[in-house]
């Protein structure tokens, strides 16, 4: 158990950012660790928290560092504070102070949007842990277990990155922003979490692994966007996370990947051609393929409502003073201030859909959201690549970006997934075939048994092609407490 | 922005508001549709509002005074997930033109004004129920309720934004609101209103921002229990049923000449003015307020209130040219006396009070009116009681002396009466014979113990009634050089002198709102700073920040 009264934060805290030597984020951190401890215990079922789990650590940043492999009871995870090493001489990258040294301290005019931008941010990572807390119970494999659990704390440490930066950059404000951050929690009454994505539970693991691929997603492009920050600190934050959200959508792509190996595999098996066949399919344990296209169109669209309007003010805001960027914006071939630019975007006049261009400026968010649905569209490909080579009929496809929205120009109104407009009538009739319903969902449920065998699967997933560290199809990633 | 607005409407036809009754307690939501813009070129989002918006509110607070008193307490709230209400919309003020951004601010401020004080005048208290973001013009909103309560769920905060985001002030109610009601201390008030995000938790209650924050999970319960504490302890008399606010009779003539029932306004374009004349009652006074209440929004007294308040607002607002208003009247002055007589002797009837409270109201509308108020006193008028106190609200009255040729109308008098003398208050909270008389205190009491005698010119000029009295011979030519004298002034020095010399004595929280807070945003509203090409209103929503000229003016 961490010793809390005598932390030596340079042995238990791995960082790179001097913070023995740090008075003031000491004093902070040492408030906050406590609370964070707390959350953590009460989080995780006790069972877990004694089990050794064997996880990556980051020690440092330098390719070496940071990917240490060992069972560790995860309580006692190393969360670390890592940035990516300062880059000599950078500059901000984009908006009205493009080309100007790259702030080390924040501006004081930018400090309210900078900090809110780092208190949505951060409050998306906690979230996700706690809408995963009772996953570890139904975990398809000890392998899947640890992925689960690789995620968990990397969204833990991601948390204690956020509240680093708000200890260390915006005073006093910033420490009651990290506290609040431990205060809210997903799906509660009380005090939800900030915004509607991360309040939902995530009931079963298919929805895990649909959710690291899709929504995490959402968290690795609002990274890209950060980590092209003009203030440097948040910049290295956001780089050095982007590494670690790479395993997570990894996790998810692989998990979904597999899910659908195994389906086409049992079809295979029982000579089943038809993929709607859905109760023979269903009745052989594994999850038919168009259920999991209806897992696949809530979790996308849910995603793109993460993306917040298309035209706004507060994206306009961050781009053009400098505090976020857009996806890889050093790769894009423009004036990076978008002067005079023009970028289209969907809009609804008079009932129909219609794309008009308007200021490049005011539809960051939605170029944001496009990179997205690009970046999104690859492992669906890879999905559609193994379906067919397992000889099966049907492929996968993401839904129109207006189908099933609740935020933007499309929200209020019947669109399918193929985008076109529908009359209320046929959009109740589409429903089951679009989205996931509650039977769906307690089949899927029904499969949810824990397996922890090492090196034995639940019937409905495929194993994975090569083990976490190279290990063996057997290796024991979770050496389960038994109490 | 030259469409004719329109201030009449009616619950059926809201696009913004609702309200459910429930016993004595309403339940007020805002839910701004989104297209239901007064103008072209702008969306009411997350709950923002525009002229519209707050017509539809001045109509909600009308009607639960007269139609709903059985309600002791309203809870405003929202009507959308995650907001309470976002403030003026910024893309209306961006694009309306600076006429239209005054009165827009006027007409709002006085609706403010009218809720908040709801309690006091009778008895309705006002609960503004803060769940979601409540900004700018949304927390002047519950600033002017009588209670505000905030949820505690960690996001949802109070906050005046406009300083940072707009270079703009919180210019309705709200910087003044916050110190002079809410007394938060000085420098706690320049922290807040410099800040975008605002004030959540237990801190908007030690800095005395709200009155109290609730659990979130308990919220609507807590608010409702709040509501029916309130109800069980208020002193407002049950009363078991309203009466209807009809729509009113009005028709505007081609040249925009106004004709309702008890008033006409006739319009000189070419002459800058409209001249107003105001008819003395068609019929003798009810007998008694069962007979009133009968009568409902007919009754002589409350028809007169509405179609004169209508009246205003239109011209105000759609007639911005027309500079100078002339004041007539012609009735009966006895027959009047009789009607305001009944309301006076019944002041605590909670109809009487409404329609007197009613007019206290219309007054300080006019008080705070920009434009050239002129009061003729003419041969058959019957400026008696509330009506007289139109005299001490404009900036000038002239008065016919003597017999007219060939005029056989019954001799022009003043007559006052105990309405004169305090249940019709201006913003300073003095009446406005005492405003009239700050130097000599004793003519307000040799004018009161005159009170109920038709007063001719030669005494009501002894008395200082009126501005000036002018016989047949004068009559004409000094009223047509005054008008055309008046007209040719500067209409921004005259509205800028006028406010200054209307409001003489102490300053109430209500003055500094009109006149502080609103000159002062009225000036930061034609600065290149705020609404130049570059300025920080223009510019927002683009992404580029307000251009600012460093100079301290
Ligand atoms: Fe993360
Ligand atoms: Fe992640």
């Amino acid at each position: 158990m961490l010793d809390l009264i005598n932390v030596s934060y340079d042995t238990q805290i791995p960082n790179n950012v001097g913070l023995s030597e740090d008075k003031t984020v000491l004093k902070a951190l040492e408030k906050w660790h406590p609370g964070y401890i707390n959350w953590w215990n009460d989080l995780i079922p006790d069972k877990f928290q004694q089990s050794l789990v064997y996880l990556r650590t980051a020690v440092s940043v330098d390719p070496k560092g940071w990917a240490k492999f060992d069972y560790v009871k995860m309580p006692e995870y190393r969360w670390g504070i890592l940035l990516a090493p300062q880059v000599e001489g950078r500059t901000i990258p984009c908006g009205e102070h493009m080309g100007k040294p790259a702030w080390q301290e924040v501006p004081g005019e930018y400090r309210n949007m900078m900090k809110r931008l780092i208190v949505i941010q951060g409050d998306t990572e906690p979230a996700s842990v706690e809408q995963q807390r009772f996953l570890g119970k139904t975990a398809p494999s000890l392998y899947d277990m640890r992925n689960l659990f690789q995620v968990n704390v990397e969204e833990g440490r991601h948390l204690w990155a956020m509240v680093y930066l708000l200890q260390k950059y915006f005073g006093k404000d910033g420490r009651e922003e990290a506290n609040d951050l431990l205060l809210r929690s997903s799906g509660s009454e009380e005090a939800p979490r900030m915004l509607g994505a991360f309040n939902e539970e995530t009931p079963d693991w298919l929805s895990f692994f649909m959710f690291t691929y899709f929504t995490d997603r959402d968290g690795k492009m609002q990274l890209e966007s950060l980590a092209q920050s003009g203030f440097d600190p948040l910049s290295r934050t956001c780089r050095f996370m982007l590494t670690e959200e790479a395993h997570h959508m990894f996790v998810g792509e692989t998990g979904v990947g597999r899910t659908i190996e195994r389906t086409c595999q049992v079809m295979n098996e029982n000579g089943i051609t038809d993929p709607y066949d859905v109760d023979k399919i269903r009745a052989l344990g594994v999850i038919d393929l168009p259920t999991i296209q209806k897992k696949m169109n809530l979790h996308y669209t849910l995603s793109l409502d993460l993306f917040g309007q298309e035209v706004s003010t507060n994206a306009a805001n961050a781009f053009n003073s400098g505090i976020k960027g857009r996806f890889l914006e050093h790769r894009i071939d423009d004036d990076h201030q978008l002067k005079g630019d023009t970028y289209k975007v969907w809009d609804m006049v008079d009932g129909k859909l219609v794309q008009h261009e308007v200021p490049a400026l005011t539809a960051i968010n939605m170029r944001l959201r496009d990179d997205y649905s690009r970046d999104a569209a690859g492992g669906v490909g890879r999905w559609n690549k193994l379906i067919a080579k397992m000889g099966v009929q049907f492929e996968m496809k993401l839904p129109h970006e207006s189908f099933n929205r609740k935020i933007g120009v499309f929200a209020g109104h019947n669109f399918d997934p193929e985008g076109n407009l529908v009359s209320g009538a046929e959009y109740d009739a589409g429903m089951a075939d679009w989205l996931p319903n509650h039977a769906d969902g307690d089949f899927i449920q029904s499969l949810m048994v824990s397996v922890t065998e090492p090196g034995q699967y639940a019937g409905w997933i495929s194993p994975p092609k090569v083990g976490i560290d190279n290990k063996p199809g057997d290796f024991e990633y979770v050496k389960l407490h038994m109490a | 922005m030259t469409r004719q607005i329109d201030f009449q409407t009616d619950p059926s036809q809201y696009r913004h508001w609702r309200v459910e009754y429930d016993g004595p307690v309403a339940n007020l939501y805002m839910d701004v549709d989104e297209n239901g813009g007064l103008f072209e070129g702008y969306q009411l989002k997350l709950n923002s509002y525009d002229l519209g918006v707050d017509i539809e509110l001045a109509d909600v607070v009308q009607r639960m005074r007269f139609e709903h008193p059985q309600v002791k307490v309203v809870i405003m709230r929202s009507g959308k997930p995650g907001v309470f209400c976002a403030g003026a919309n910024i893309r209306m003020l961006g694009k309306a033109a600076h006429g239209h951004k005054v009165n827009f601010c006027k007409f709002t401020n006085e609706t403010r004004n009218t809720f908040e004080a709801a309690e006091a005048d009778s008895g309705q208290k006002y609960i503004a129920a803060v769940r979601g973001a409540c900004a700018g013009g949304g927390y002047e909103l519950a600033l002017a309720c009588n209670h505000i309560m905030l949820t505690n769920d960690s996001t949802s905060s109070v906050a005046l934004p406009e300083v940072p985001l707009l270079a703009v002030l919180p210019g309705t109610g709200g910087l003044t609101r916050v110190t002079d009601k809410r007394k938060v201390r000085r420098d706690r008030a320049d922290i807040f209103c410099s800040i975008e995000e605002g004030v959540k938790g237990q801190r908007a209650v030690d800095w005395r921002l709200v009155d109290e924050i609730v659990p979130n999970s308990k919220f609507d319960d807590v608010v409702l229990q709040r509501a029916g504490e309130f109800a069980a302890a208020s002193h407002k008399a049950d009363v078991a049923e309203g009466i209807k606010l009809t729509p009113l009779n009005r028709t505007i003539g081609e040249d925009g000449s106004l004709t309702y029932s008890t008033l006409e306004a006739q319009v000189d374009r070419k002459g800058g003015k409209v001249t107003i004349t105001l008819h003395g009652p068609d019929s003798d006074a009810p007998a008694d307020m069962d007979a009133f209440f009968a009568m409902g929004d007919q009754a002589y007294m409350l028809r007169l209130a509405r179609e004169l308040d209508d009246a205003i607002l239109h011209l105000r607002l759609n007639e911005m040219e027309l500079g100078l208003w002339v004041i007539r009247s012609q009735g009966d002055p006895e027959k009047f006396a009789a009607h305001e007589a009944l309301l006076m002797s019944n002041a605590d009837h909670w109809l009487a009070n409404e329609v007197l409270k009613y007019w206290k109201r219309i007054l300080k509308r006019l008080d705070v009116t920009s434009r050239s108020l002129v009061a003729l006193v003419e041969h058959g008028s019957c400026f008696t009681g509330i009506l007289a106190e139109i005299l001490f609200a404009v900036d000038r009255s002239y008065m016919m002396e003597g017999e007219f040729e060939g005029d056989n109308r019954r001799i022009a008098t003043v007559t006052l009466s105990d309405a004169n003398f305090g249940p019709m208050p201006m913003g300073n909270d003095l009446t406005r014979l005492q405003t009239r008389f700050l130097g000599e205190p004793e003519s307000v009491g040799l004018a009161q113990a005159r009170m109920g005698e038709a007063l001719d010119a030669g005494e009501a000029d002894d008395l200082g009634l009126v501005t000036t009295i002018l016989d047949d011979i004068d009559w004409e030519d000094e009223i047509r050089i005054f008008l055309e004298e008046r007209a040719s002034f500067s209409p921004d020095a005259m509205t800028g002198m006028e406010a200054n010399l209307r409001f003489a004595g102490p300053e109430t929280m209500e003055t500094r709102i009109f006149g502080r807070l609103t000159a002062w945003q009225n000036w930061i509203f034609i600065r290149p700073n705020a609404v130049g090409e570059d300025g920080a209103l223009q510019r927002y929503g683009t992404g580029v920040r307000g251009d600012f000229n460093k100079e301290r003016v």
